[in-house]
């Protein structure tokens, strides 16, 4: 079985599961100007939900590097930034002082 | 030999500088060239905590709140920004703790109210009534203003962006400016990375930065950064209406039109440029809400971070040109208050470029201020 050549995955498909943004968005957001991963985010609120971006922020870097020409590595990356997992604020609160 | 040449030279591609330049070519000076060291909005504008207020206790940061707030009422339309702003006045509620706090709060009110603007003196029940699960032990009352609000500073910050590119800005992003020509108090370009742009005018809307490009310039400005944090939760239904401050426990939090909560807290900060998030700040966060909010505390936060408030001695901020270099402005020094009142800077900055007048009088503004001794300490500042 021949597989087709560079499949193109439908605009429809979920990008960012947190946000429900479609692949369709995240390129016209792309050929409006919005070229970074950060910029997207802000503009879109993909990557900012639960997951903090996991799984949407490879598959954004892969747009982003398709629609200009670059390599993935070449893409900005955005700042990781804490927590890594969502914590329930009480549990912060009980663990005061106990570490 | 210069790459480039631009009439004005906007330094900053925050919310400020991106008003100035719109409001610049709305009044046909188009050849605006804004430089940007990141992306638009990467700085303090896209970390703020995105609050619209005007229960300030003094007469120019009201005055400069109100008018940014008739800018943000009908900001879509008026920038022409299919997303939106997500402007909502859902007010703000600011909790008084001690007598002498209710004592400030009072002589703000009459002030605010002088101004025409709507604020309400309440009472602790009343203000139950606003927010049923607020714990008002030891609570003297409260003020309430329901024309203040909320705003995405992203989207502000495109929708100006945007629309001044529309009228001929050039925004020239991932851009670091180094240098500063000047020679017999005339400027005469802005040295980048990217190339040089002969000029004669220059707007530093650097932030916190705003003093580094000052001394480029050979001005010496006091504005220097401090950093403040800020944690999002995960979004859930409408709770709370209005953004609730406390200037006692030096903290604030609002729920987003998104559903998420977002707040923060003052600690003790060092001058600099450090924007790295802390344990510390979240015990703090969780610790004061247990005190105020406590129903709030089951919310998981997803997400921290901080940024930098651009901080000048008395917490208003500098506005106009700074002598003796000519044609050199500042709108810097808002000291956490840069996002709510960037419409109105926009539009006062782009006057006195191209008029040499304001319709709002800012003198008192001046860097000259500090010289003369005048400063006017504004008491409403978290952190």
């Amino acid at each position: 079985m021949v597989m087709p050549e560079n499949p193109r995955p439908d605009d429809n498909t979920i990008i960012c599961r947190c946000e429900d943004i479609t692949l369709g968005e995240i390129r016209a957001l792309i050929a409006q100007g919005y070229t970074t991963i950060d910029e997207i985010k802000r503009v879109s609120r993909a990557g900012m939900g639960q997951c903090q971006g996991r799984t949407c922020r490879q598959l954004i870097a892969r747009e982003i590097a398709q629609a200009l020409g670059i390599t993935v590595e070449q893409v900005e990356l955005p700042q990781f930034r804490p927590p890594t997992r969502p914590i329930v604020l009480s549990t912060i609160v009980e663990g005061e002082g106990n570490e | 030999m210069s790459e480039y040449s631009a009439d004005v030279v906007v330094i900053g591609g925050g919310v400020v500088g991106c008003a100035v330049a719109f409001e610049l070519a709305q009044r046909g000076c188009t050849n605006v060239i804004v430089v940007e060291r990141g992306t638009l909005a990467c700085g303090s504008t896209g970390r703020c905590g995105a609050g619209v207020r005007q229960q300030f206790g003094t007469e120019l940061n009201c005055v400069l709140a109100r008018e940014s707030v008739r800018i943000f009422e009908k900001m879509d339309e008026y920038l022409d920004y299919e997303p939106g702003v997500e402007f909502r006045q859902s007010g703000y509620l600011i909790l008084a703790f001690s007598d002498k706090q209710w004592d400030q709060f009072k002589k703000n009110v009459a002030l605010q109210r002088s101004l025409g603007i709507d604020v309400k003196m309440l009472t602790v029940d009343e203000a139950l009534e606003i927010v049923p699960f607020l714990n008002t032990e030891g609570m003297v009352g409260a003020t309430f203003c329901n024309t203040d609000g909320f705003a995405n500073p992203f989207h502000t910050t495109f929708a100006y962006g945007q629309a001044a590119k529309r009228l001929g800005v050039r925004i020239m992003t991932h851009t670091t400016v180094t240098g500063i020509e000047v020679e017999n108090d005339r400027i005469k370009a802005v040295v980048t990375d990217k190339g040089k742009i002969a000029t004669d005018t220059v707007v530093n809307c650097a932030g916190a930065y705003s003093g580094d490009i000052a001394k480029m310039a050979g001005i010496d400005l006091p504005v220097w950064g401090e950093r403040h944090q800020i944690l999002v939760t995960e979004p859930v239904e409408p709770l709370m209406g209005p953004m609730v401050i406390s200037f006692h426990h030096d903290f604030y939090f609002q729920q987003s039109v998104h559903g998420s909560f977002l707040g923060g807290i003052g600690l003790p900060e060092p001058k600099g440029y450090n924007i790295m998030s802390t344990v510390e700040f979240l015990e703090r966060m969780a610790a004061t809400l247990k005190q105020l909010l406590p129903p709030l505390t089951q919310l998981r936060v997803v997400r921290q971070w901080a940024g930098l408030y651009d901080r000048s001695p008395d917490a208003q901020p500098i506005l106009g040109e700074c002598p003796p270099v000519e044609k050199f402005y500042n709108a810097n020094g808002f000291s956490g208050h840069g996002f709510m009142v960037a419409p109105i800077v926009g539009v006062l900055l782009a006057e006195l470029i191209t008029t040499g007048k304001t319709s709002i009088d800012i003198s008192k503004l001046d860097m000259g201020r500090f010289a003369r001794g005048e400063l006017v300490f504004e008491p409403s500042v978290v952190g």
